[in-house]
């Protein structure tokens, strides 16, 4: 059969767009929940005006994201059946039930809460409106969490057995499933780095007003959480990834020679820079290497042994059978890269923004400025940056903003194409997962039917965050500064005909 | 009673909430074409169900996910033999969350105009899909020793699914319109409440003969007592709602989208998925499911979690409980002009 029409590279590519896709909107949603939720505890707390407004404008962007969030998530849990049911038959009786955790916990918390949180501000107590909105962020990264046990189950395989009879994995250890340490670095890892996504939005947004000398004094407070933000996170997402590349030395060895392109095991072995080779005669012809650093990063140790991809496949071979157990070397190799460079480069623009715009430490009086004013960005110790310099660190802020998310994207791609040819690594093949009686026109058709739907929805969803963006903060009324103090409003009698704060 | 029996309850109880709770977001959706008038009118009935139809839609992906945690095998099949059909069902979830969430966000008048033929589309199609699906479950499908589906399209749009698809787009735009009398106010109200009376009437016609179907083709004297249940509730219903009295109208409509799943599910007991090839391939609730570990471990889960989840959902309900009409439309003046997006929220 003609490889390109394979019923599971089909399947593969609508699960890859459908999901790259999904996620998109994922780790922004985790953010962006608990940066709101932090926006308005901060509200509650201080009663300071500016952080009301803080909290309805990214409340709103937050709004806009998860709509298309919801919506997407809806397909990822649908095609386990529709395009690989022979997956959902053998994993089932373990891969289900944190599916269905998810729901039952996380999915009811976050839908019926955000209903609250949005319609609820002429409804609720300020106290419990703020309790709703961090109970959707709670939701979020419950939901968060139980996928990953999942899809880490699929990473490395525990607490099951094979039944002869049936041929289907079964759950043995469920607390293990969910508990091993691949799940809860795949948890920290996927978490921060979504920390990281939503700092980096909301600095370059709020870079973008600043760089106008709009809405300052709730632009500056966002910035400044924004930085803490990206810079907090991008120090986890490094020292949880370094945690998880260790995990996955051991637990895939394929996936980890298959990132440095590394063919031959070495020890020591170097950290590859940059790499250009020809994957069927297995070698590389330009190499720029940094000696010794893998093995530390895989071992702690400099002078450690690293597996190569031929040594795995070799080791494959005897263990499952002959054939070629070795993912796309260029795609791992490069998504490796990717990950890591555009999320480290927030990280770094982060860093030397919160310094630029450091508050007091080592900077002389004369600069510091005050809640109404956009602040200086300093780099050395007495001088502000001339003002067409801050306005570079201003656009390469705003440019970058999506960096982190393009990094998360590539983690995925690369985490999950570097476990074919396996699904279930060690236990199912890709190509034995999907649905014997779905056709390849059936297929096609859902895969053209989505990528077109998403492609339409993309540029909608895209023009409304640029215009809500741009729009900058609403206008605070009497009623936003004063909510009800009682469940259903005060006023329910007396103005029976006012109209609802809020409504579609 | 195995744990299996218990779950065969626990996924058809999903369901039926399901189809209570989205039946009428359903019926709103294909009730602003049906009954509103303009677009303040429009806006009323979506807005009746703007805080909770999100809420509602994660009883869909609960149902999915138990399905796919207690019966791997039913999900595999069913999920995969109605490819199209649930292909379908997707784009109208995604188009009409988006509608819903993004149709105020711009004050163009095409901008929310397309968003509300959106809603309506969305809405009307999957309330019919939603019927072919089950009545196809609880006739029988192609299946193979393998336990896959092989029949085609053309096989799933037999007579009795599409009066299947017709039934539950009735009884869903009758759950909606009396939905729509129990939480709006003024004419509206007034028309909802006529709309549901004569849509009450052809949904008892259409589901009495549909039930009727059913119990002839594979029932059994459980199955007629949900029979006669569901179409008496019906009949009761329409007369609550000639009489006025919107709750009770719309609990007794509701318990006929209950009788109508609890009738569909009791024929199929204790298969799951019947294969119309040869009865030894067919699901049931013992083949077809997980492993006991499995079964005790999400009994546990739902045992914990469905009584709190009952509870905000209801509390929610309860917050949002004022009846709506026009003058609760900030910028909507009672008229059908657009309104200025910034101000509006």
């Amino acid at each position: 059969m003609d490889l390109a029409l394979a019923p599971d590279t089909l399947a593969r590519w609508q699960f890859g767009i459908t999901t790259v896709y999904h996620f998109l909107f994922v780790p922004l949603t985790i953010s962006l929940a608990a940066i709101t939720a932090g926006l308005e505890t901060a509200w509650v707390r201080t009663e300071n005006p500016k952080y009301l407004t803080a909290t309805k404008f990214w409340g709103k962007l937050f709004l806009i994201n998860i709509a298309m969030g919801v919506v997407t998530g809806i397909v990822q849990e649908f095609q386990f059946g529709m395009n690989w049911s022979d997956y959902s038959r053998f994993v089932g009786d373990i891969f289900g039930a944190p599916l269905a955790f998810e729901a039952l916990i996380a999915f009811f918390f976050e839908s019926t809460f955000v209903g609250l949180w949005i319609f609820g501000w002429d409804k609720l107590p300020k106290k419990i409106h703020l309790a709703c909105i961090w109970i959707v962020s709670i939701g979020t990264v419950l939901s968060a969490y139980f996928i990953l046990a999942a899809n880490s189950w699929m990473q490395h395989p525990t607490g099951f057995r094979i039944d002869k009879r049936t041929h289907r994995a079964e759950l043995t250890d469920f607390w293990s499933v969910l508990t091993q340490n691949t799940a809860l670095t795949q948890f920290a890892h996927t978490l921060t780095a979504s920390f990281l996504v939503g700092g980096a939005f909301v600095v370059g947004i709020a870079g973008y007003h600043l760089a106008r000398k709009k809405h300052i004094p709730v632009m500056r407070t966002s910035l400044r959480l924004g930085l803490v933000t990206v810079v907090a996170a991008g120090l986890l997402t490094a020292l949880s990834g370094d945690q998880l590349g260790k995990v996955m030395f051991k637990q895939q060895p394929m996936k980890m020679a298959a990132a440095e392109a590394l063919w031959n095991g070495e020890s020591p072995a170097p950290f590859s820079v940059f790499a250009y080779g020809d994957v069927a005669k297995g070698h590389n012809s330009v190499e720029l290497e940094i000696p010794g650093l893998l093995s530390f990063l895989a071992n702690d140790d400099f002078s450690s042994h690293v597996p190569g991809i031929n040594d795995v496949n070799k080791a494959e071979q005897q263990k499952f059978g002959p054939g070629d157990y070795r993912p796309n070397i260029p795609v791992a190799y490069w998504g490796f890269r990717w990950m890591i460079g555009f999320g480290m480069a927030s990280f770094g623009l982060g860093l030397l923004g919160l310094w630029l715009t450091r508050k007091k430490f080592l900077l002389p009086a004369h600069l510091r400025t005050g809640p109404e004013e956009v602040p200086h960005l300093v780099l050395f110790r007495s001088t502000a940056l001339h003002p067409r310099l801050a306005r570079w660190y201003w656009i390469a802020a705003l440019a970058t903003m999506t960096f982190p998310m393009i990094a998360m994207s590539w983690g995925w791609i690369f985490t999950e194409n570097g476990r074919q040819p396996w699904v279930v690594y060690g236990v199912l093949r890709t190509s034995d997962a999907v649905s014997p009686g779905v056709s390849t026109a059936e297929v096609l058709t859902s895969l053209i039917v989505f990528t077109l739907l998403y492609g339409i929805l993309a540029v909608v969803e895209g023009k409304l965050m640029v215009k809500y963006v741009k729009a900058g903060p609403p206008e605070l009324t009497e009623s936003d500064l004063h909510p009800p103090t009682r469940i259903g409003g005060d006023r329910a009698e007396a103005d029976a005909d006012r109209p609802m704060a809020f409504s579609y | 009673m195995q744990l299996h029996d218990i779950w065969f309850i626990l996924i058809a109880v999903l369901w039926a909430g399901y189809f209570f709770l989205e039946g009428f977001d359903f019926g709103i959706g294909v009730l602003t074409k049906l009954l509103a008038r303009d677009r303040a009118e429009r806006r009323v009935l979506i807005n009746t169900i703007g805080p909770v139809w999100d809420g509602n839609e994660v009883w869909l992906i609960t149902a999915a996910g138990a399905t796919f945690a207690a019966f791997p095998d039913w999900y595999a099949t069913l999920f995969s033999g109605f490819y199209l059909p649930l292909l379908l069902i997707l784009v109208c979830l995604i188009v009409r969350g988006v509608a819903f969430e993004y149709r105020a966000k711009r004050p163009e008048e095409r901008w929310q105009r397309n968003w509300e033929h959106a809603i309506f589309w969305s809405s009307l199609l999957p309330a019919v899909v939603w019927g072919i699906f089950f009545a196809n479950i609880a006739h029988g499908l192609r299946i193979d020793a393998h336990g896959d589906y092989v029949g085609g399209l053309g096989d799933l749009l037999n007579q009795y699914a599409l009066l299947g698809g017709v039934v539950t787009l009735l009884l869903f735009t009758f759950h909606g319109a009396v939905f729509a009398a129990l939480k709006t106010v003024g004419d509206i109200r007034v028309r909802a409440r006529r709309l549901a009376i004569g849509l009450g009437a052809a949904t008892a016609v259409a589901a009495g003969g549909f039930l009727a179907w059913t119990q002839v083709d594979s029932g059994d004297a459980e199955s007629l007592f949900a029979v006669v249940g569901t179409v008496v509730a019906l009949v009761l219903a329409v007369v609550a709602a000639g009489r006025g009295r919107e709750g009770w109208s719309f609990a007794l409509s509701g318990l006929a989208v209950v009788g109508v799943v609890t009738t569909l599910f009791l024929t199929l007991f204790p298969d799951v998925l019947p294969s119309t090839l040869d009865p030894r391939w067919s699901l049931t609730v013992s083949n077809a499911a997980s492993t006991p570990y499995t079964l005790t471990i999400m009994t546990w889960c739902a045992g914990c979690a469905t009584p709190l989840v009952l509870l905000y959902q209801g509390w929610t309900y309860w917050v949002f409980r004022k009846r709506i009409g026009t003058q609760h439309i900030a910028g909507a003046g009672g008229a059908g002009t657009a309104v200025p997006a910034a101000r509006a929220h």
